[in-house]
């Protein structure tokens, strides 16, 4: 096959007769030093011990940070004719709802104000795939044609590019909500921050709009989403910091949720005399109700809740590490019966 | 080309096809005749497999040939074509790299083959044309050009000597590049031409090409003035080969007669056939296996898709497009099946069969470096051929070794001689034969000896009848006188004769096989040395330092169906002598009977006590006798067809009638620790057998030495000796032979239980097997069929159940028979053959793994081996550290990689129930793609490179940990089984750990919530480092390499997620992993959750190594101390023999 190579390498082979005696390095002979651990009941066991110790102090603080996690929940959609939003449940017009609640105690702050929809699949592919990443960086370019992966949501019924395309920013969550405590009698507006909500990359490198001012005329020629009562340069008049695709909530929306099940950060609780948190009381929450939910058996839901410094409420770490942490120590005592038995089983 | 294949298809004349006609110098024979130049092929060597133009497709073809390839291509297509979750980059960016890779290779080897062909083709040669000479390139030669070659020169195609300028028409050629043998060999003119080639006009009638090197018969037609034409014979002396070298000779010049692809050369290289580890078959079925699962998961993601589908409408977020709506369902489905496919084919990673191969290619370093395998002596080390079966090193049941130069050294030396039944034996002192040889001759004084005519005859029988050149060197023949003091030297090896003194003389002895050389040096020591061979005339310098000159007329070449070779001389005195040396059984036949009885005896005792006998006969010839033998022979060397028959015939007429003059028995020394290596061969569960060629006595005595048979192992023979006695026909007497042997080894031995087999233990039922060629045949080629069958099973169940088989007496194609056999029975067990010459080269071929040695008899073997070592010693390291090592690396390997694609995939399946089954990939594009290329591929690499979960030192000392693996015990589908556990069971952990976490996603101190890709990428964290960590629970043997690789790769993870989302990539469409990984960590819960699923996926693991059974080193050791504390037991129950209450503690 490889005949003239061959010759060759006989030639050579016998130039090198002399010197072709292996190198007698560590490596080639396979004796590089070498740690050769063996895992012995005597070290593993009391390193067992010790893990499971860990884990069961770690597996409590969580626990325990996790129980004194506050958090209030209230379902809106109103599938129950009770509820004050079932009225607004079928309403395509405007329609507006209010629900009261009380917290019995002080509510510590920052406290963190969720929207939480259930049964909305954000994580199907087609879905999330559904947005021009180009238009969102602010390249015009791409506004007056869209990528094709928006389908159907790249243009209008008039042929015209829509500006953000696409089925993930046409479906933006557009409930918004007011929350008022009752004090004396007298409703008063709780303000609730808007800022800080969205990932800080997103809201300074991933997402911009077109440096041109006023931002509206960049979208000259575009059409908003079908779904959107605005356009994306109305999201936010008041702030042009939180105007167009630097949106906060826009940028919430638009990181899709893991799960079909997920909460999403509406706003924070920071200001004035609520800083330290939700004094006991009534209070009220009314809901702007537009979005959608019940053709696909979806909840709406808002969740109240301060975090630590693990994040909001979970109890599956704390229990997952007690557990774990008791199954080291069990092994290890079991491992310790039957080493125990294997050596002097050994020593018979 | 066109013209000839016509010829063959309309049946042109028979000569054409058996032979061709060469005009040499393309000379019209006779003259007057119309010359029509034939056409032959081009002296051009193509060794390329490519060519610019067609490397592309043919290179592309080739590799998308093999399966794995293929599969990826199509999963390429797929996604090319079909919308699917994941960008066609994931899976085309690994099979462009791998192909790229395996076409730079493959392009590089080839250009290196253009390049070498390229130098071959374009080399200068001299070609003498109308008596001028003319420099042309070698690929110009054409067939029947006369080509001048000077020394040191490689011939540039076949040529058929014409002239050399050496006086006694010789040439000397050493054969190295075509077999390794680099000793001169002697090649002749063709006789009586004219002297100028200018004037010769001839035609040379040969055989078509054909691969064996050492045949070629044909005819030359000399014509001379328009009379009769000359014709003369050609055989393989006359044959110069392409790319042998010419030696010691100034010039040569010959006739082209093949070229091109068609010389011997060319036609020997055309591949091996390719052999297949048993790994390998187990890959392919573990591989069916997850091409199922990936086909199941595909198949039930599609019908859960559309079983959700019909539950939830179209939703109002996620309208279809006009082209899905208008699509065919069924189609859809077809397509979304291939996109689930697609999703999961990373479960078949392309990356294993890299690391495979490159496991074996890198792995096999290891066995050329070792330096336990280099021998000092002939200067080399071990020799890898093929890395493909390094692990089957690790799984051999059968070995199937030869005796001469395998078993033995192949190192004769001349021990005794026996003359008219008078033994002769010599002492050892070399100074005692200085006094004795000259006055007395080399008579034991105690014993009577045979006249001093019949020992001088025996002596000069000895110096004639022989094959043996004497080595040319330098300072020839300087000191004739002072013959004792010659060094012998047998291929460059000295042999110890502690008084000489190098530097007076150098002389040796060239010879095809040792056990000439031996004689010829045995009859030097009894005063008769072979001087030489000049112009046909043998000189020997008798005892009175008188030069007798004898004319050799024939040599009578051995061959191994004859077992003897005969020369005819004549002497001064005119008197014509023949004398033949050969084995026993052939000699024996063909002499007066009436001395056979005598020297039968010497013989016979000589071959039990372990040495190779020759008979030494002779006969004289009177002139009519004579001149028709000569006539005889001169004509069978003619005849083109069925020459060696004619010859045979011939050589058997002439040797008949002759006069028993003695035997002479050489000592084929053992291999240096042959009794060691057997026994740890055997101790290591193997069963040995010894295939030799050899008589039964010196081969069973063999086995003895090397403790293959030993004192109270019970024999069971099965030779022509025992099937002849009891009188009765043999097909009877084989028949009961077998049945009672069947009797005795199967039947009434008690079970053996597999794997408790102790080698201590064995005591009581152990028996060896011996049969014979003859015998052998019988059992294989019975005459009734059903027979045939049940004879070959019963041989085969005897043969098993015997420690050792010694099959003698054995023709090389019945070696591989008998492998075959072994290789074919039940349970398909691993066979190795081992062996050193030509003749094993069919059973080294046959076996599963067949292992050369370098010893004296060429390289044949080497050359055809799979793995070359020095020496059998170096067997047991080979088999039992590197064998065993390869294979519970690449064990391993296997399993690993298997388990680390199910842990990877399965989480991305279960995120299918989570996301509507809408294919959404778990993980990002990047890790899909470089979790098999970088994340994971070193540590396993490294680890199957370098493990040694026992160490060498311990897996040499005690073989029973061979036993350990046997069977393929580590890719049984038990194991499989408990890996594919592990990997479902880390699937699950990793995906439903992240998922409960998830239950909240805000999981970060500032209150925001984490989305799908940080969901990927936590899960995907957890398995780098669990599967690396697995990996590293596993490594018993942490070299730096080791620690290096392992955190390493861990480092570059982090460090590759930090990079790859920490910049906006512009060539992606979608930036989403833009900081995922650094908003991850900085969340505590991740990290805690991370540490957490690590943990819990690695106790099981943890827990499982503690509690196995010790497997380490010291256990081992513990283990076997046992027996020898209970031989010690024993001892103290002999001392206390009286005290009856001594009782057995264990």
């Amino acid at each position: 096959m490889k005949q003239s190579n061959r010759i060759k390498a006989m030639v050579k082979e016998e130039q090198e007769e002399s010197s072709n005696r292996p190198d007698n390095t560590a490596f080639t002979q396979q004796r590089l030093p070498a740690w050769q651990p063996i895992l012995s009941a005597s070290i593993v066991i009391p390193m067992f011990v010790l893990i499971g110790a860990a884990f069961i102090g770690v597996g409590v603080a969580l626990f325990i940070t996790s129980r004194d996690i506050q958090l209030q929940e209230l379902d809106y959609t109103g599938d129950d004719s009770e509820h004050p939003c079932f009225k607004c449940r079928t309403n395509t017009e405007k329609c507006t709802c209010s629900m009261t609640f009380s917290i019995p105690t002080l509510f510590k702050g920052p406290v963190f104000f969720y929207y939480g929809l259930t049964n909305y699949f954000q994580n199907q592919r087609k879905y999330g795939a559904s947005k021009d990443d180009n238009q969102l960086y602010g390249d015009l370019n791409y506004f007056t044609s869209p990528s094709t992966d928006c389908d159907p949501y790249t243009r209008d019924s008039k042929n015209m590019p829509i500006v953000p395309c696409g089925a993930l920013a046409n479906s933006m969550f557009n409930d918004t909500f007011t929350l008022s405590h009752t004090v004396n009698g007298v409703q008063k507006i709780v303000p609730l921050d808007g800022k800080g909500i969205a990932w800080w990359t997103d809201y300074n490198i991933k997402y911009r709009n077109p440096s041109i001012t006023p931002l509206i005329n960049a979208f000259n020629g575009t059409k908003k989403p079908t779904n959107w009562p605005k356009p994306i340069y109305e999201l936010d008049t008041t702030d042009v910091y939180n105007n167009g695709f630097i949106n906060q909530d826009f940028l919430v929306w638009m990181r899709r949720a893991a799960l079909p099940d997920f909460r999403k950060l509406y706003r924070r609780i920071t200001h004035d005399d609520y800083a330290a948190g939700l004094p006991a009381g009534n209070y009220t929450l009314t809901i702007a109700y537009n979005y959608p939910v019940h053709s696909f058996n979806g909840k709406k839901k808002v969740v109240l809740s301060n975090v630590s410094w693990m994040g909001g409420k979970n109890d599956f770490l704390g229990i997952a590490y007690i557990v774990v942490g008791s199954m080291c120590v069990v092994m290890s005592i079991v491992m310790l019966i039957v080493y125990a038995r294997f050596k002097f089983g050994e020593d018979d | 080309m066109l013209r000839r294949r016509l010829n063959r298809l309309f049946g042109g004349d028979e000569g054409r096809v058996h032979s061709r006609t060469i005009y040499v110098g393309h000379k019209s024979c006779p003259p007057n005749e119309a010359y029509i130049p034939p056409k032959f092929c081009d002296n051009r060597i193509v060794s390329s497999k490519y060519t610019v133009w067609n490397f592309l497709p043919k290179n592309l073809f080739e590799q998308f040939r093999r399966i794995a390839n293929f599969y990826f291509l199509i999963i390429f297509l797929v996604q090319v074509i079909v919308d699917t979750p994941t960008s066609p980059v994931t899976s085309g960016l690994p099979l462009f790299f791998v192909i790229t890779v395996t076409a730079v290779k493959q392009g590089y080897e080839d250009w290196l083959r253009h390049k070498a062909d390229r130098e071959v083709n374009e080399y200068r040669v001299s070609v003498l044309e109308d008596g001028r000479r003319i420099r042309k390139m070698s690929a110009k030669i054409k067939v029947g050009d006369i080509v001048e070659v000077e020394e040191d020169e490689t011939f540039p195609c076949d040529l058929i000597l014409l002239q050399s300028s050496r006086d006694d028409g010789t040439c000397f050629v050493t054969t190295a590049s075509l077999d390794g043998e680099s000793n001169h060999k002697t090649h002749y003119t063709v006789a009586d031409l004219e002297s100028d080639l200018q004037y010769l006009s001839a035609t040379i009638e040969c055989e078509q090409p054909q691969p064996d090197l050492y045949k070629f018969v044909g005819r030359m037609h000399i014509y001379r003035n328009s009379q009769e034409p000359d014709v003369r014979s050609l055989g393989p002396e006359n044959l110069l080969l392409k790319g042998a070298n010419l030696k010691n000779t100034q010039k040569i010049c010959g006739v082209a007669v093949y070229t091109g692809m068609e010389t011997k050369m060319a036609l020997n290289y055309q591949g091996k056939s390719q052999k297949r580890s048993a790994v390998e078959k187990s890959i392919n079925a573990f591989l069916l296996v997850y091409l199922f699962i990936l086909v199941s998961k595909a198949l039930v993601c599609t019908t859960l898709k559309y079983v959700w589908q019909s539950k939830h409408d179209e939703t109002w977020y996620n309208e279809k497009t006009q082209k899905e709506k208008e699509t065919n369902q069924y189609l859809k489905m077809f397509t979304d099946f291939l996109s689930f496919m697609v999703l999961f084919n990373f479960i078949i990673p392309v990356s294993m069969y890299v690391t495979v191969e490159m496991q074996k290619f890198l792995g096999s370093f290891f066995i050329t470096w070792d330096k336990d395998f280099f021998d000092p002596e002939i200067q080399e080390g071990a020799l890898v051929n093929t890395s493909d079966l390094n692990e089957e090193l690790g799984q051999v049941e059968y070995i199937f070794t030869d005796k001469t130069g395998t078993l033995t050294q192949n190192n004769m030396e001349f021990i005794e001689c026996c003359i008219d039944g008078f033994q002769y034996k010599h002492g050892d002192g070399s100074s005692e034969l200085d006094g004795f040889c000259v006055t007395d001759g080399p008579v034991n004084k105690i014993q009577q000896k045979a006249g001093r005519e019949r020992e001088e005859l025996f002596l000069r029988a000895l110096c004639l009848c022989h094959t043996v050149q004497v080595k040319e060197s330098t300072k020839q023949r300087q000191d004739q006188n002072d013959q004792f003091d010659q060094i012998d030297q047998v291929d460059g090896l000295g042999l110890d004769h502690g008084f000489l003194d190098p530097p007076q003389k150098e002389m040796g002895f060239i010879a095809s096989s040792p056990d000439e050389i031996a004689l010829v040096k045995g009859a030097m020591r009894y005063g008769f040395t072979f001087l030489g061979l000049e112009s046909k005339n043998m000189k020997i310098l008798n005892r009175n330092k008188d030069v007798e000159t004898y004319e050799l007329l024939h040599v009578l070449n051995f061959d191994p169906v004859r077992r003897r070779m005969s020369v005819m001389v004549r002497s001064k005195t005119g008197d014509i002598l023949l004398f033949c040396k050969g084995a026993d059984s052939s000699i024996f036949p063909q002499v007066r009977q009436e001395e056979v009885e005598r020297i039968r005896m010497h013989v016979e005792r000589n071959a039990t006590e372990g040495y190779r006998t020759l008979c030494v006969a002779y006969k004289h010839l009177s002139a009519q006798e004579y001149a028709r033998a000569d006539a005889d022979l001169r004509e069978a060397r003619l005849a083109l067809q069925d020459r060696e028959e004619k010859l045979m015939a011939v050589y058997n007429r002439v040797e008949t009638d002759m006069i028993l003059i003695g035997a002479t028995a050489v000592e084929d020394q053992l291999q240096d620790e042959a009794a060691q290596t057997m026994e740890a061969l055997q101790g290591a569960g193997m069963k040995v057998w010894v295939l030799t060629g050899d008589k039964m006595e010196t081969a069973k005595s063999t086995c003895y030495a090397c403790g293959l048979f030993k004192k109270n192992t019970e024999l069971l023979e099965l030779t022509l000796r025992t099937l002849e006695d009891g009188g009765r026909s043999r097909e009877e007497r084989l028949h009961d032979l077998l049945l009672e042997y069947h009797k005795k080894a199967v039947q009434d031995a008690p079970p053996v239980k597999l794997g408790i087999t102790r080698s201590w233990s064995v005591a009581g039922h152990d028996y060896g097997f011996i049969i014979d060629g003859a015998s052998l045949s019988m059992v294989l080629s019975s005459s009734s069929e059903p027979n045939s069958r049940r004879y070959k099973n019963l041989f085969l169940q005897i043969c098993q159940n015997c420690t050792s088989v010694l099959c003698c007496r054995m023709a090389p194609l019945q070696k591989a028979q008998i492998v075959k056999l072994v290789k074919n029975s039940k349970g398909n067990p691993i066979t190795l053959s081992i062996g050193d010459g030509a003749n094993d080269v069919s059973m080294i071929l046959e076996a599963h793994v067949g292992i050369g040695i370098k010893g004296k008899e060429g390289r044949q073997a080497v050359k055809n081996s799979d793995y070359a070592i020095p020496k059998l010693k170096h067997l047991k390291k080979l088999l039992l550290a590197h064998g065993h090592l390869y294979y519970v690396r690449i064990a391993h390997l296997v399993q690993y990689f298997f388990y680390k694609n199910l842990c990877f995939i399965l989480p991305q399946f279960l995120y299918q129930f989570f996301c509507g089954y809408s294919q959404q990939p778990l993980y990002d594009a990047a890790y899909l793609t470089m979790y098999n290329i970088c994340f994971t591929s070193m540590p396993i690499l490294a680890y199957s490179l370098l493990e040694q979960h026992i160490c060498i030192e311990v897996l040499l000392e005690h073989s029973t940990l061979y036993r350990d693996i046997a069977k393929n015990a580590m890719l049984r589908w038990k194991l499989f089984l408990y890996w594919t556990a592990l990997g479902i069971f880390h699937g699950l952990v990793f995906f439903f750990g992240v998922r409960f976490l998830f239950s909240n996603p805000a999981l970060q101190d500032n209150g925001q919530v984490f989305g799908n890709w940080s969901y990927g990428t936590i899960v995907f964290t957890v398995l780098v480092f669990t599967v690396t960590l697995k990996l590293a629970l596993d490594t018993r043997h942490w070299t730096w390499i080791n620690h290096f690789v392992i955190w390493g790769s861990l480092a570059f993870y982090v460090f590759f997620s930090f990079f790859w989302g920490g910049i906006i990539w512009p060539f992606l469409k979608h930036q989403r992993l833009y900081f995922v990984f650094a908003n991850m960590l900085s969340s505590v819960s991740a990290w805690l959750v991370i540490i957490l699923l690590i943990l819990l996926s690695l106790l099981p693991e943890i827990l499982l190594v503690v509690l196995r059974k010790p497997r380490g080193p010291h256990a081992r050791q513990m283990k076997h101390r046992l027996p020898s504390s209970g031989t010690s037991t024993i001892f103290m129950l002999s001392q206390t023999a009286s005290t009856h209450s001594f009782s057995w503690s264990d």
